[in-house]
């Protein structure tokens, strides 16, 4: 005789496979997408990647050969520039956050900090197109780095606040005890023992801004010539790409995938040393 | 009483609405090891965070009355130059973990932005690690981070750091619960040597440390102070049933 | 003399942290500020039918977003729709059926890689890759061609969500209570059966909240969606037609607008996808401390 409940088990187990597989399909459909895509760069773009690409700026349309000099040094300049502005005013963020952990004030930033993160990026491009670049008279490297700067601060704070606050609280105790300052404290021990994961925040903070566009249509806008002032337009690899992308010409098509993969390859470079370096950095207490 | 390096007036400290310390006067002797006593939650911690002003990071934490260092009011002070001159060394052995050896011990000076000469230098590391009794064990690492040593090793290294400012006081916030019976009998011999040199005041659970190491014991209870007297006679002859019971060990 | 510098220096320090981080709440005051007082002149010229008026056409004087906004939702929502089976599948698979290991540990650095491609490469790719295929269904529908439209850029903006969403999702349900599920387990339940009646049921709120977050990125998603939407500004028929949505219309036309209520326009859907992506970023955060809490 079988008991009541037992008579359903066989129809159960296989819905149960049936579901698992689902899973497991769904899963693997994602990875296969991933490296669909790596895949096509790589093949697109390695065949794109030659010296001129790094060493010459745009040609004419017709005449080949062009590359994408400009936009490198000028995606460095926006992007370094932004990590100047960003990173020190989001580790001050980050370290009053931590110490002001559990306080409504400390909450509501908190709260400002995740809303900031959510903004679209092109919205940032408006607002700072109407706070720098129409009151100074025209489009400049430093405001996109500005715009930029915006967008990469949310990461760093977090990141600062989120090590900061694994620090064992005797540690500061043990600072000021021998007579420092807050301020040498947080300078001389805090930031110190917590390097690793503030250097990770920056450098996620990085990777979030380094292919961004949007925000840098009315800012850096653009400059097909190589330019070395941040008071000035200058072009940025995806820029490039976004003005290339639709363009009917080969040649164009070729530099954009050849950007792509070199931009690809730098943030996947800078997701892999966090991810290599994360446990290495922590400091053992 | 003669000699007197610390004394509280009507010493009184709450965390919100919860009085943990109910007006406190004591004296507390220059060049001598004080022991504060007592079960848990009696207050002894919190009175010695206040002496150099530790619990000013909780924020709701508020002292009233007062409390005087040669006869120089603590809270007029400015809590840096207080707290230079009061070292204190923790429950936990925590040396700074991005520093070496030699640079935890001279840590109070790198903190407060004071430089020194390399000969300088090396004098005080040696003198203070001289002691803790951890110059042997250790001189050949100086370079080492201060967290590669064992947990006992670390708490003289804590100890160091803070006799190396010279201190007029050390806190010791039951230095040695996080330690196993050796290094915590050998923490002990070095609080004993050190005696002659520091006024010591160390807060203990452990009763047969405070009976070893302390001149003078006192015994809190709920916010109070009950006893406080000679150790020998706290010990021996108690004043207070409550001190005898706990000492007896009828509560804990 | 030292000694007062080092008190200064210590204020100083203190009292720029205060002011940086209450800069941020600041900064968020100040963009909403800025984006409406740049609005001021649209909203004036072009009041409430702004929202509902059906034609954009600038050289006109007419400004309308309707077409935008049902551009943007429809190609949201799409994306959304496309992606959840896969996000939730990978954020079970990651959050529940392994939860560590080398080779979930792999899969999920593989999902991360996802978000690690910029937006334009995403375009830029879908253009050569997705609307090809597009384009090949949309002739064995017999309809135009062009392979670029609002299913185009779903599907590419569908791939752009999916990391996000798993990340916020395995979160959420790696947080389900061990006793919970084994509970379910002794009863004799399958895994299939903790997943769909306990899991899944016990985290419905952050889930949403997760799939709410990948909305609220979905909306204002711009260089990709700019890229293969179509941009015309003509109400979509199907979900074929090439649309245009509030944030591809801001890229492709802010630096070539004349006149004040031209730009004063765009900046005004500026302000509505931020005040959209504001509230929704909040009521999802919201939702997740509570089911995280």
């Amino acid at each position: 005789m079988t008991p009541f409940d037992i008579r359903g088990t066989k129809r159960r187990q296989i819905k149960d496979r049936i579901f698992s597989g689902f899973v497991w399909a769904l899963t693997f459909s994602c990875l296969i997408v991933v490296f669909i895509i790596l895949f096509y760069l790589f093949e697109k773009g390695i065949g794109s990647i030659n010296w001129a690409l790094f060493t010459k700026g745009p040609k004419p349309v017709g005449e080949f050969g062009g590359g994408i000099a400009n936009a490198i040094v000028g995606s460095l300049i926006v992007v370094v520039v932004a990590a100047i502005i960003a990173i020190p005013l989001g580790i001050s963020v980050g370290i009053y956050q931590a110490d002001n952990r559990g306080k409504r004030i400390a909450e509501r930033i908190a709260v400002a900090v995740d809303v900031l993160q959510g903004i679209p990026s092109i919205v940032i491009g408006i607002v700072i197109y109407v706070w720098i670049v129409k009151p100074f008279g025209g489009f400049s490297a430093i405001s996109g780095s500005i715009a930029l700067a915006i967008m990469m601060l949310p990461p760093v704070i977090k990141s600062t606040e989120e090590t900061l606050l694994l620090i064992p609280h005797t540690l500061k105790e043990a600072a000021l005890g021998l007579g420092a300052s807050y301020y040498h404290t947080v300078r001389k021990i805090l930031i110190p023992t917590g390097m690793g994961g503030i250097l990770g925040g920056c450098i996620i903070g990085v990777a979030r801004i380094a292919g961004e566009v949007a925000p840098l249509l009315f800012t850096a806008f653009g400059n097909p010539a190589m330019v070395f002032s941040i008071f000035k337009p200058v072009d940025t690899i995806p820029k490039v790409i976004f003005a290339y992308a639709s363009s009917p010409y080969e040649d164009w098509q070729r530099i954009a995938w050849g950007g792509s993969l070199i931009l690809v390859v730098f943030i996947i470079i800078l997701n892999t040393i966090i991810k290599l370096f994360e446990n290495k950095w922590k400091v053992q207490f | 009483m003669e000699g007197t390096i610390l004394r509280t007036e009507n010493l009184q400290i709450s965390f919100g609405d919860n009085k943990v310390v109910k007006g406190i006067n004591m004296e507390i002797a220059e060049k001598k090891v004080t022991a504060f006593m007592g079960p848990s939650g009696c207050g002894k911690t919190t009175i010695l965070r206040a002496i150099n002003r530790l619990h000013e990071l909780t924020p709701e934490a508020k002292v009233e009355g007062k409390i005087f260092m040669h006869n120089e009011d603590v809270y007029e002070m400015e809590a840096m130059t207080l707290r230079r001159r009061v070292g204190m060394v923790f429950q936990r052995p925590n040396p700074f973990p991005t520093m070496s050896i030699a640079e935890n011990v001279i840590s109070g000076f790198i903190l407060n932005g004071i430089k020194l000469k390399t000969q300088e230098k090396n004098e005080i590391i040696e003198d203070a690690l001289k002691k803790v009794a951890l110059w042997d064990e250790v001189k050949d690492y100086l370079k080492k981070k201060g967290t590669s040593l064992s947990g006992g090793q670390q708490q003289r290294l804590c100890l160091a750091r803070a006799v190396a400012m010279k201190p007029e006081v050390i806190l010791l916030d039951e230095p040695t619960s996080a330690l196993d019976p050796l290094s915590t009998a050998k923490i002990e011999d070095l609080l004993y040597e050190l005696k002659g040199n520091y006024t010591l005041v160390i807060v203990t659970h452990n009763m047969q440390q405070a009976a070893r190491i302390s001149d003078m014991t006192a015994f809190f209870y709920l916010g109070d102070l009950l006893e406080y007297d000679d150790t020998k006679k706290v010990f021996t002859n108690p004043k207070n049933e409550k001190t005898q019971n706990y000492i007896t060990g009828r509560f804990g | 003399m030292k000694n007062r510098w080092r008190i200064l220096e210590n204020k100083i320090f203190v009292r720029w942290l205060t002011i940086v981080s209450l800069g941020t709440m600041v900064l968020l005051l100040l963009f909403f500020i800025t984006l409406f007082v740049s609005s001021w002149p649209a909203i004036k010229a072009n009041g409430l039918g702004f929202l509902w008026g059906k034609t954009w056409d600038p050289v006109n004087n007419h400004y309308g977003m309707y077409p935008f906004l049902v551009g943007t939702l429809i190609t949201s929502f799409l994306s959304l729709i496309i992606s959840a089976p896969f996000s939730i599948a990978a954020a079970l698979f990651l959050g529940e059926y392994y939860p560590k290991g080398v080779i979930p540990g792999i899969f999920r650095n593989v999902i991360d890689l996802l978000a690690a491609i910029p937006s334009v490469v995403y375009g830029f790719w879908g253009l050569y890759t997705v609307a090809p295929i597009v384009s090949k269904i949309e002739l064995a529908f017999h309809l135009p061609a062009p392979g670029v439209g609002i299913f185009t850029a779903s599907l590419v903006l569908s791939i752009m969500l999916v990391p996000y969403s798993v990340s916020l999702i395995r979160q959420v349900i790696s947080m389900t209570p061990v006793n919970l599920k084994e509970a379910a387990y002794a009863l004799g339940s399958t895994r299939t059966e903790v997943i769909t009646k306990v899991i899944i049921p016990s985290n419905i709120s952050g889930i949403s909240a997760g799939f709410l977050l990948s909305l609220g990125r979905a909306l204002g998603e711009t260089m990709a969606v700019t890229i293969l939407i179509g941009n015309s500004p003509a109400l979509p028929h199907n979900i074929f037609s090439p649309s245009y949505t509030m944030a591809s219309v801001i890229a492709n036309e802010f630096t070539e607008a004349v006149g004040e209520v031209y730009t004063s326009s765009l900046i005004e859907i500026g302000l509505l996808l931020f005040v959209v992506t504001t509230i929704i970023n909040l009521i999802g955060r919201l939702i997740i401390k509570r089911a995280i809490a």
